[in-house]
């Protein structure tokens, strides 16, 4: 099997705050990052997708391809915004590394998809270079 | 949703590679530079990684501030800036990147409990590094 990964970068602000409890609660949980005017990272996503190598190309997806894919369904969504509060699947989920993880999978399965030669294999989000999630589509 | 977190941490530490099972010659032909009698060091890379669900309510697989607090309890506060010969841990044991990984994994897999330890990845440098995910 091989594995193709892009990787993209992404500048963006967030808070933790769970709304359903009282503000004592989210400050011992979630420390600094309750801080209600946002702070920000330089994330990297890395996308890695699966499938067989197409005799004709020798590619498993044109990486150009993919790379547009990312432009459009996460970078031109996340880049340059408060995740909190433009962003509409935070709206009511918390932005951390992992549900951000889920929630780049959901952007990009279907588009991968649909394109018919590879599947998604992994999301992996960097919030720091030494902090990251990963979601391999595991739903249990 | 089963989901991965991963945070890294940094140790430098002093060690040398040698077995008392091998002759002085043996040694030095298995472990070459390694084996120096007066150790050498190495600013080690741990990444440590925690699956499980994400939690509905912080959304998080595990709060970092608690996997800090273990990771430095464990981890940092024992091997940081020490000779990883002289530890216990290696008394019998060789060193190596390997038994670091095997042993960093042990001292955090029942520590962590019931947070569910995943793997454990330690660069030695930029260039060598080892994983373990027990069994």
């Amino acid at each position: 099997m091989i594995l193709l990964t892009r990787r993209a970068t992404f500048s963006a602000s967030h808070y933790y705050w769970n709304s359903a409890w009282p503000e004592e609660q989210n400050r011992a949980v979630f420390g600094k990052c309750a801080n209600r005017n946002g702070h920000g990272h330089n994330y990297t996503l890395e996308v890695t997708v699966t499938g067989a190598v197409d005799l004709v190309s020798g590619f498993v997806v044109d990486l150009k391809w993919l790379k547009d894919v990312i432009e459009r369904e996460v970078v031109d969504v996340y880049d340059h915004r408060h995740l909190n509060l433009e962003v509409p699947e935070f709206a009511e989920t918390i932005p951390t590394t992992e549900n951000m993880a889920i929630a780049i999978w959901k952007r990009l399965e279907a588009p991968v998809t649909a394109a018919g030669g590879a599947k998604l294999s992994r999301v992996r989000v960097y919030e720091t270079a030494d902090i990251f999630a990963e979601f391999r589509g595991e739903q249990v | 949703m089963k989901a991965y977190f991963t945070r890294a941490y940094t140790i430098s530490a002093s060690h040398r590679l040698h077995t008392d099972a091998l002759s002085e010659e043996a040694n030095k032909a298995t472990f070459g530079k390694c084996n120096n009698p007066h150790g050498h060091g190495h600013n080690y890379r741990i990444e440590v990684t925690i699956a499980g669900p994400v939690d509905v309510e912080t959304g998080m697989v595990i709060n970092m501030a608690t996997l800090d607090s273990v990771v430095h309890k464990e981890v940092v506060e024992r091997f940081d800036h020490m000779n990883l010969n002289l530890d216990p841990l290696f008394a019998e044991k060789v060193s190596t990147t390997e038994n670091l990984s095997i042993a960093i994994f042990d001292l955090l897999s029942s520590a962590l409990k019931p947070a569910i330890l995943e793997k454990v990845r330690i660069e030695e440098t930029e260039n060598n590094f080892f994983e373990y995910s027990g069994g």
